[in-house]
């Protein structure tokens, strides 16, 4: 099947009812969207399909044909940041780190919903992501500084 | 409370390190330092001046060896020998490094002497003195215990001064100029006419030069590193989805697997029926390992999707099938047979004051989970001649010996490349997936095999955070604190976790009075002791391990005693605090910090703990207001000595992290067992705390003490705080965790 990933068209061969997620890491080797729970329960898998934030550990290959998929390879990368990215950096966010693409990816979509959010905004959108370092003061943070910093 | 002339009732048990039958060794293996690792394979003109830096004319690489698992292990470690070596941040590559015994842990000695933290009398130091010489001599490379900053703050600077100085000898010898008219900047040699000789083309000369030693450090007035904020080396990549982690990696002709193990934890497979999985997409083969299941296939969803075709029959736990009876087991635990220490006893406990009002209660700690956010997995191959391991461990060395014997190698031919950790907690201290991976990779000789773990099989396999039972009495007279006396009953961790790869640990667990035996308040009686519980289920290094159960039992009751005899509870630890002057200091600090004793809105209270743990005193206010929708924690603040702060922003990040870890999991998490299998499958019967629970916390962080890490001591003081807190608005005293089984929060 045909997937459209980050622009590109990716042919995969797997079975329909493959998860997205494991199409990506373990098929494509793109490993920035990382496996976490399975079950949408932490977020640390999420993409976006058609611009909304997706676990992608529940979307089924075989229902993403025609869908725009975009990872956190496809939302900037070191050389061209997505303003998101920037806030983590400038917030130092991370500790261990691996929650943050998800929780990357979950934020830009709040933010293109909700371009200056409340806390009240961050906590709804931002409670399905876990962070097991408890980074969530930091992530706070920077959502409001990337909000600033997209006119928001 | 002289604690010396407890020292001879107590055997000598070194913190993990496991000497069985007591070990003998001479000053010369004492004084002998471990080969530099780097020597066996320099390059043509690589130079390698210490086991910590390798130059040669392509670049810097700076080895650090403590295991990256979240902390910011790599930056630290790579500021101290940046510092010293006049490299510019950033100016350098890092790697891990192989496991070495010259990596041994230079701090580990600190909590695995069983001395006050405090204590710098003779006796407290020759005690030291001799656990270090023991680790040194064993060479124990391992990372924990908040052990990686005291073991590098002096150790890798000096490293830095070493290559600085010997590349600073060879520009000398190259130009004539004398070493005394030579500075450095910028990774590079600076000549007196201002022209730079870089260190990378010295690197062939300073290579054949006996490296210089000796070099005094520099003052902290000179620091450009050490003590500023940095941009942690990792923080670019944690941000843009590229740091890969053991996880992440593939190897060409890479197979990937996933197992099912008999969730009822140790417990052997009686047998399986496979046959429904045969045949599956994806699915390469099915071996059997000890205790479960591998499916090998090329994708480890497919993997995952054939072990839950399997039919198993498994063996019954060698423990109580449920947790009705491992509360039975503890309540039944305090006995001459299962008694492991006294570790204090001022006083007399026991007398009868007829003035004075006796209190005693019950305090529950249950088992809780690691569950670091990336799954544990290993990649392994095994080859006729060496065998190849990538993971992220906190015990390289114990890899090694772990994995040689199950594939039939020597230990020193199994290859570690260690890797970036999605977090630990303690989980990497465990080897069983290692373990699990190469019994699975011995089966594929020439392939290298990646066993990932699912969520669910993470959950059945996590050895838990050790379940605790503590009875404590205490009394109070004339609005003070007189007597504290608590028995704390809970299996030994040292002796689970090192019972796991087979190395008996001699004399009573520190660990499970932890948290407790090392406060510094002078009581005018006192008495701690310790009940080491077998038979019940194994546990592991959580977070702070015993003081993450013992900050509970001690700080709660503590603050029971305080309100009973009608004192302020900041006051009243101050004024008990006579034992160690930094301690008291940290108190005093969190009482100015949340301005405690201002007045507060209805329904809103506070609530003050302290403990020392890992030697780090470390002091928490929580504020919480019962709403109507149950308990919100709105603001903490915590005071921390380490002697010295690193880096400002990283040291805010991790106490914080530390508060919302021990908040999180007292209110929201436990494990129990159903028929010997622990029924929390998943994080949403597991998850500590969310974005929304998350409070306002205020960090500082205080510079009076010992240098010292500061991972492990942000957790234990937070649940008591949160206790204390909810009692002093609610009236309400909460003796068992986790909360949410006793009231609602928002």
């Amino acid at each position: 099947m045909q997937l459209n990933i980050n622009g590109d068209v990716r042919e995969v061969d797997v079975s329909p009812d493959m998860p997205l997620l494991w199409v990506l890491r373990d098929e494509l080797h793109m490993t920035g969207t990382k496996f976490g729970c399975g079950i949408a329960a932490c977020g640390a898998c999420t993409v976006h399909v058609d611009g909304v934030a997706t676990r992608s550990c529940q979307a089924l290959a075989g229902d993403l044909e025609g869908a725009e998929i975009t990872t956190i390879e496809g939302l900037g990368n070191p050389d061209a940041l997505h303003a998101v990215q920037a806030a983590w950096i400038e917030h130092q966010v991370a500790q261990c780190g691996y929650c943050q693409s998800g929780q990357i990816m979950q934020a830009a979509s709040l933010l293109s919903e909700t371009p200056n959010p409340t806390d009240e905004d961050i906590d709804f959108a931002m409670s399905g992501n876990l962070c097991r370092c408890g980074t969530y003061p930091r992530i706070r943070a920077a959502i409001h500084s990337a909000a600033r910093s997209m006119g928001g | 409370m002289s604690t010396l002339r407890t020292f001879s009732r107590r055997a000598f048990l070194v913190g993990s390190v496991a000497v069985a039958g007591g070990v003998a060794f001479g000053t010369y293996l004492v004084q002998r330092n471990p080969e530099n690792p780097n020597l066996a394979d320099l390059g043509e003109g690589e130079a390698s001046f210490n086991p910590w830096v390798r130059i040669d004319a392509n670049g810097i690489t700076l080895i650090t060896p403590h295991a990256d698992i979240g902390q910011g292990a790599t930056s630290m470690q790579a500021a101290l020998i940046a510092e010293e070596m006049d490299l510019d941040w950033g100016g350098f590559t890092t790697e891990f490094g192989r496991p070495a015994a010259a990596y041994w842990n230079t701090a580990m000695a600190g909590d695995g002497a069983p001395v006050l933290p405090w204590d710098d009398s003779f006796g407290a130091r020759a005690m030291r003195s001799t656990v270090d010489s023991l680790i040194k001599v064993i060479g124990l490379q391992g990372t924990g215990g908040s052990t990686s900053v005291p073991d590098s703050f002096t150790k890798l600077r000096e490293a830095g001064a070493m290559a600085r100085e010997t590349l600073k000898l060879a520009a000398s010898q190259r130009t004539g100029v004398a070493v005394a008219d030579l500075r450095t900047e910028t990774g590079a040699v600076v000549l007196p006419d201002g022209s730079t000789l870089p260190y990378t083309e010295l690197a062939a000369e300073a290579a054949r030069l006996d490296p210089v030693q000796g070099t005094p450090l520099r003052d902290p007035s000179q620091w450009r590193l050490v003590g500023q904020q940095m941009e942690r080396l990792d923080i670019v990549a944690k941000s843009t989805g590229t740091q890969a982690y053991g996880l992440d990696l593939n190897l060409p002709g890479m197979v990937r697997a996933s197992v099912r193990m008999n969730p009822r934890k140790g417990a052997a497979l009686n047998g399986f029926d496979a046959s429904a999985a045969e045949g599956m997409q994806g699915v390469e083969r099915i071996v059997e390992i000890d205790g479960g299941v591998a499916v090998i296939a090329t994708n480890t969803w497919y993997a995952i999707q054939a072990l839950d075709a399997i039919e198993y029959d498994w063996a019954e736990a060698p423990y109580p099938a449920d947790q009705a009876d491992h509360w039975a087991v503890l309540e039944a635990g305090f006995t001459d047979e299962t008694f492991d220490s006294e570790w204090l006893n001022a006083g007399d406990v026991e007398a009868v004051r007829p003035d004075a009002s006796t209190i005693e209660a019950e305090y529950r700690v249950p088992y809780v989970a690691h569950q670091p956010l990336e799954p544990l997995s290993a990649i392994i191959l095994v080859e006729d001649d060496q065998v190849q391991v990538w993971t992220g461990h906190q015990m390289p060395r114990f890899v090694q010996q772990q994995v040689a014997a199950i594939t039939g190698h020597d230990a020193e031919q199994v290859v570690l490349h260690n890797q970036y950790s999605g977090g630990s907690f303690g989980h990497r201290l465990e080897f069983e997936y290692i373990k699990q991976a190469a019994q699975i990779a011995v089966q594929m000789r020439g392939t290298p095999v990646k066993l990932t773990y699912s969520r669910e099989e993470d959950f059945a396999q996590d050895i838990p955070r050790q379940i605790t039972l503590a009875r404590s009495r205490g009394a109070v007279q004339d609005g003070r604190v007189i007597s504290f006396d608590t028995q704390i009953a809970a299996p030994s961790v040292i002796r689970s976790q090192m019972g796991r790869i087979n190395q008996a640990v001699p004399g009573p667990d520190g660990q499970l009075a932890a948290g407790v035996w090392q406060q510094p308040y002078e009581f005018e009686n006192a008495r701690v002791r310790t009940y080491a519980i077998e038979g019940l289920s194994p546990v592991s290094s959580w977070r702070s391990v015993g003081a993450s159960a013992n900050g509970f039992v001690g700080e709660g009751f503590l603050d029971e005693l305080i309100h009973a005899a009608g004192a302020d509870p900041l006051e009243e630890r101050i004024r008990l605090c006579t034992l160690d002057d930094v301690s008291r200091r940290v108190l005093e600090a969190v009482g100015e910090m949340s301005n405690w004793g201002e007045a507060l809105s209805d329904r809103t209270g506070r609530g003050v703990a302290f403990v020392h743990s890992f030697g780090v005193p470390t002091a928490e206010v929580v504020e919480v207001t019962a709403t109507d929708d149950g308990i919100r924690i709105n603001k903490v603040w915590v005071a921390a000595d380490v002697g010295r702060v690193v880096d400002p922003v990283n040291f805010e990040n991790i106490v914080q992290g530390g508060v919302i870890w021990g908040l999180g999991h007292a209110i929201n998490s436990e494990i129990t067992y159903s028929d010997g299998i622990a029924d929390q499958t998943n994080f949403y019967t597991h998850d500590a705390m969310r974005m929304n629970q998350t409070p306002e916390i205020f960090v500082r962080g205080l510079e009076n003490g010992h240098v010292r890490g500061i991972g492990e001591p942000p957790v234990p003081p937070a649940a008591p705080a949160l206790a204390n807190a909810i009692f002093a608005a609610t009236g309400q005293r909460l003796r068992e965790m986790p909360f949410w089984n006793h009231v609602d929060f928002v």
